[in-house]
């Protein structure tokens, strides 16, 4: 028999061949220009817009808009550059529908916001697809700067300090740049390459350097790093992943859903990649249903999505909840895994219900079983530690590392994040972005001032 | 229901919707499917004399369009009719004759001599049709060569060629102004003065509608050059009211019968145009826009609104707006409004703020939570609010009734009527004694 989407196992080419260009082409296609314009006038050009408020980096979206529906989307990408310089994978990424929709006046007048996210797209596309990168680079200063990790975090700082002339060198361990903008993000939402396509653009500017294969805490030392420059910026992100703590974890067939989804987004042929027929993911967040939903994608025949508390809890925003169930993911909330049942591959999970007690989750005795030649496992990140040594340790806030509003780690002169690695703001590319760009300002003021650029002796 | 059937200086029509003298009316076959849709009359398309005129061969339309390519304004740099005069008149005699409840007037445009109107207006006498309309308005081409809005802008001309056509005629004479001049009531009364049993404005405005930046050269481009051309549409339909209701209130032609023209798209710009005097409309960009059809939202949607409004014909709804029409030193300053605003309503995108604060009165505050009000002791009622805010009904303006105090004069609100004319401030003011 021919493989096909209920052939049992992990298996790959479930799919006719043409079917998976289909199925991950791009989520919502770019407007052509006479969209973008009936979508660009739909705009009030709102006086202290609430849209502005609530980008996490303040992108004028009035200003873009109105730049648009005149005739000027590359005056629009600028408006943009200026407070988001990955505001076109932005357009593409935002959880658009909690931001700066969910605040459009418009919304709340008719229940539909303006696309901002879609007409973003429509101008970034316009200036990033010409080639034209809008900013130039200040005199050098001969100031080197460390950026620990080519994420959006970590490439926004980075461009925000070579604007200013210092120069940088970043540090990645993977073999490419982007982060989970390369790594992590649902492969619909960037299709055609766009995270490489990005930061190439943004390279640019110059000034930045960025060496691959190099792990910080492995393949160098924090503190040589930070000896051999005048600053340093982290932005590792959330390296780690969380365990469900059951025995059987190590069993075929069990993975880490960002580790799937990795494999995912780098696959030249996704034909080749094998997926369940029935795959379990256990989470409740954005990675889960973006791991769901690529699962069915890739011709899973039954995918559910467990998630241990009630629906009202839910990470994951009503528009990807729905998301996945167009997708055909079934959702079950209020149910954890006990245990993973399989000989040398898993075979079948076992849960129980649970009830949320005041707060505190109480697992009962009634449970069920779903059959699972694939788990995977969406039940967070949490950050990698640069340094073994606890007399370097950075001073954390809970798991992750404590800043100060600016992103300077207040134990550590000269040591700035942003990002998903610290404590502040949402795990989302447009929190860090805005935080890469708010610690490049902070790490320039504080070359310039805390230590005066080098004179000639007078 | 309504009576909507039309009689307008004795030309009878079904309804009072024609199109006007344009491409929609310069054929047989365009006609006819007119009529078969409902119009109920046509202007047809200005007939000149032999030779025939030409037109450019390149496009001959511009156009204002909104966001999603809606047509707000066409100007155009087209002639009369480009047809051989016996061909016309065949048309409309044979249309004529297949419809005869349908009003068939006939525009025309021949040079300002007597012979040329004495020459023409019988062959078009001979067609059967029901009036005839002079062209004194179109603006562009023909004006350069003596005709058209070059007839319109000089009032003697008017007088002289009207009095030639009533000499000539038994047909009514519906003479067409054109927009194109200061003071539209000078023409009206010319024609009036020569006798004309009606007028219809407007014809189109004078117009440049964009320029190509690029080939740094007006639209429409015609090989690398552009030329003025007339304006129509729903963009003039202002224009058109106020000089429809000059001349409708002006004592010289009171009562002088008016086909109202410009801008007219939908029922109610056709109502308004009846109540500021007019007894007939002609539409032209609208049809030319969306095709015939929209003849059946015109006619239903103004018996509708004269069966709810309690009119029974059209001549009950000509003019009522006329008395209401007054001058500015006439309008009573004794009323005092506010803008008020319904925060429920409200959705808080702050253009009534940034309107009033950057260029009016400073009259509305903004709160911590971006609550917007209006601050009393500030709002002279300009209204831009109103008109700035993107939800109907969410500000509106409410009367200070009498004997209230105006919080931002500070003085009490007067009961009777205060114009003016009789406002201490006014130098030339006469208290009336
Ligand atoms: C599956 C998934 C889907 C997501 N979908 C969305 C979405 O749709 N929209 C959205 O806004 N957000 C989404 N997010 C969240 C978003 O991707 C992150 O918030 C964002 O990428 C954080 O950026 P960052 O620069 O802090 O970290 P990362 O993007 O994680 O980048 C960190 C970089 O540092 C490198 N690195 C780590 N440790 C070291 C080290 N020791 N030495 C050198 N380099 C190191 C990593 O290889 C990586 O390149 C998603 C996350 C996941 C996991
Ligand atoms: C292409 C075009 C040609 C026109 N030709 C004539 C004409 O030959 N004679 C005339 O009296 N008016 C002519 N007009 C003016 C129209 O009859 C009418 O007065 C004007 O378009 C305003 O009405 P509207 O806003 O409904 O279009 C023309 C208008 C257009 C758009
Ligand atoms: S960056 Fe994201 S949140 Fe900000 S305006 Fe763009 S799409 Fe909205
Ligand atoms: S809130 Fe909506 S309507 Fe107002 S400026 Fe922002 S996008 Fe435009
Ligand atoms: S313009 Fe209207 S909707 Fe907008 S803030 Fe003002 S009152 Fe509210």
């Amino acid at each position: 028999m021919e493989t096909g989407r209920t052939t049992p196992g992990v298996v790959a080419g479930r799919l006719p061949p043409d079917a998976y260009e289909t199925n991950f082409a791009d989520l919502h296609p770019r407007y052509d220009p006479h969209e973008a314009h009936v979508a660009a006038d739909r705009c009030y050009f709102c006086y202290d817009a609430p849209c502005i408020t609530a980008c996490p980096t303040a992108i004028d979206i009035p200003l873009f808009i109105r730049q648009i529906a005149t005739g000027l989307p590359e005056a629009a990408a600028r408006t943009i550059f200026d407070s988001n310089i990955l505001g076109g994978m932005c357009a593409r990424v935002c959880p658009t529908e909690t931001l700066c929709e969910e605040a459009c006046v418009r919304e709340a007048a008719e229940g539909k916001p303006v696309e901002i996210g879609r007409l973003q797209r429509y101008a970034t596309d316009t200036l990033i697809g010409a080639g034209v990168h809008p900013y130039t680079r200040a005199a050098p200063t001969g100031r080197r700067i460390a950026v620990i990790g080519a994420g959006p975090g970590g490439l926004s700082c980075a461009h925000g300090l070579a604007r200013r002339g210092h120069d940088v060198t970043v540090f990645e361990a993977r073999p490419r740049p982007g982060g989970l903008n390369e790594y992590g993000i649902a492969s619909y939402k960037t299709p055609d390459g766009f995270a490489q396509k990005e930061v190439a653009w943004l390279m640019q500017i110059g000034g930045i350097t960025i060496e691959y294969g190099a792990e910080i805490g492995r393949d160098r030392s924090f503190d040589d790093i930070r000896a051999a420059h005048d600053a340093v910026f982290i932005g590792n992100g959330l390296r780690g992943v969380n365990a469900l703590g059951l025995d059987g974890e190590d069993m075929a067939g069990v993975e880490d859903a960002v580790d799937f989804i990795a494999r995912l987004r780098q696959a030249g042929d996704r034909a080749a990649l094998p997926v369940g027929r029935d795959v379990v993911v256990i989470g409740g967040g954005m990675t889960a249903v973006d791991a769901a939903i690529q699962a069915r994608l890739l011709g899973a025949q039954n995918v559910t999505m467990v998630y241990r508390r009630g629906a009202e809890r839910l990470n994951a925003s009503v528009y990807e909840q729905n998301l996945a169930q167009i997708n055909g993911v079934r959702l079950i909330t209020g149910a954890v895994p006990v245990r993973l049942h399989g000989d040398r591959a898993v075979e079948r999970v076992e849960f129980a219900y649970t009830s949320d007690e005041g707060g505190r989750l109480v697992t009962m005795n009634d449970g069920f079983w779903l059959p699972a030649d694939q788990v995977l496992k969406a039940i967070g990140q949490v950050m990698q530690p640069l340094t073994a040594d606890p007399e370097a340790a950075l001073d954390l806030d809970g798991t992750k590392l404590r800043t100060a509003g600016t992103g300077a780690v207040p134990s550590h002169p000269g040591v700035f994040a942003g990002g998903d690695c610290t404590a502040s703001g949402e795990a989302l590319t447009v929190t860090a972005v805005a935080q890469g760009r708010d610690a490049a300002a902070a790490i320039h003021d504080y070359l310039t001032d805390a230590q005066p650029a080098q004179k000639e002796p007078a | 229901m309504a009576d909507l059937s039309t009689d307008f200086v004795g030309i009878k029509s079904p309804n009072p919707f024609w199109l006007a003298s344009a491409p929609p009316t310069d054929k047989e076959y365009n006609v006819r499917r007119a009529f078969e849709a409902g119009w109920g009359g046509v202007v047809w398309k200005t007939l000149g004399l032999d030779p025939h005129v030409v037109n450019v061969n390149g496009p001959r339309y511009g156009v204002i369009h909104g966001a999603d390519r809606r047509v707000l304004g066409i100007n155009n740099i087209e002639l009369i009719t480009d047809r051989p005069l016996e061909v016309n008149l065949r048309e409309i005699k044979a249309v004529k004759r297949d419809y005869p409840d349908r009003a068939m007037v006939v525009s025309v445009m021949v040079p300002c001599e007597e012979w040329a109107w004495k020459e023409i207006l019988p062959k078009v006498e001979e067609t059967g049709a029901d009036g005839i309309e002079l062209n004194f308005g179109c603006p562009h081409g023909m004006s350069e060569r003596g005709m058209g809005s070059a007839v319109g802008q000089v009032p003697e001309y008017i007088e002289m060629v009207a009095r030639w056509c009533k000499q000539t005629t038994r047909m009514p004479v519906i003479v067409k102004l054109t927009p194109n001049i200061t003071d539209i009531r000078h023409p009206a009364r010319a024609a009036h003065a020569g006798g004309a049993d009606a007028v219809s404005l407007i014809n189109t405005i004078n117009s440049i509608t964009s320029v190509n930046l690029d080939a740094m050269c007006p639209e429409p481009m015609i090989d690398g050059k552009g030329s003025h051309g007339g304006y129509c549409g729903a963009a003039v339909k202002p224009i058109a009211l106020n000089m429809v209701a000059e001349i409708a209130r002006d004592p010289a032609t009171a009562g002088l019968p008016i086909s109202g023209i410009g801008g007219v798209t939908t029922w109610r710009d056709a109502a308004e145009f009846l109540a500021l005097g007019a007894g007939s409309v002609q539409v032209c960009t609208a049809a030319m826009t969306y095709g015939f059809g929209i003849i059946k939202e015109l006619t239903a949607g103004l018996s509708e609104w004269m069966d709810r409004a309690g009119y029974d014909n059209i001549a009950a709804v000509t003019g009522r707006a006329v008395p209401n029409v007054s001058d500015w030193k006439n309008l009573n300053l004794n009323y005092v409004t506010k803008a008020r605003i319904d925060q429920d309503l409200c959705i808080k995108c702050g253009r009534c703020y940034a309107a009033c604060e950057d260029t009016s009165h400073q009259a509305i505050g903004m709160g911590p939570d971006r609550t917007f009000e209006v601050i009393d002791a500030e709002c002279v009622a300009c209204n831009l609010c109103v008109n700035v805010c993107p939800v109907q009904d969410c500000i509106t303006m409410e009367r200070l009734p009498a004997g209230a105090t105006d919080p931002r004069t500070g003085r009490v609100v007067p009961a009777e009527f205060g114009d003016w004319t009789t406002h201490p401030n006014n130098p030339a003011a006469h208290a009336a004694e």
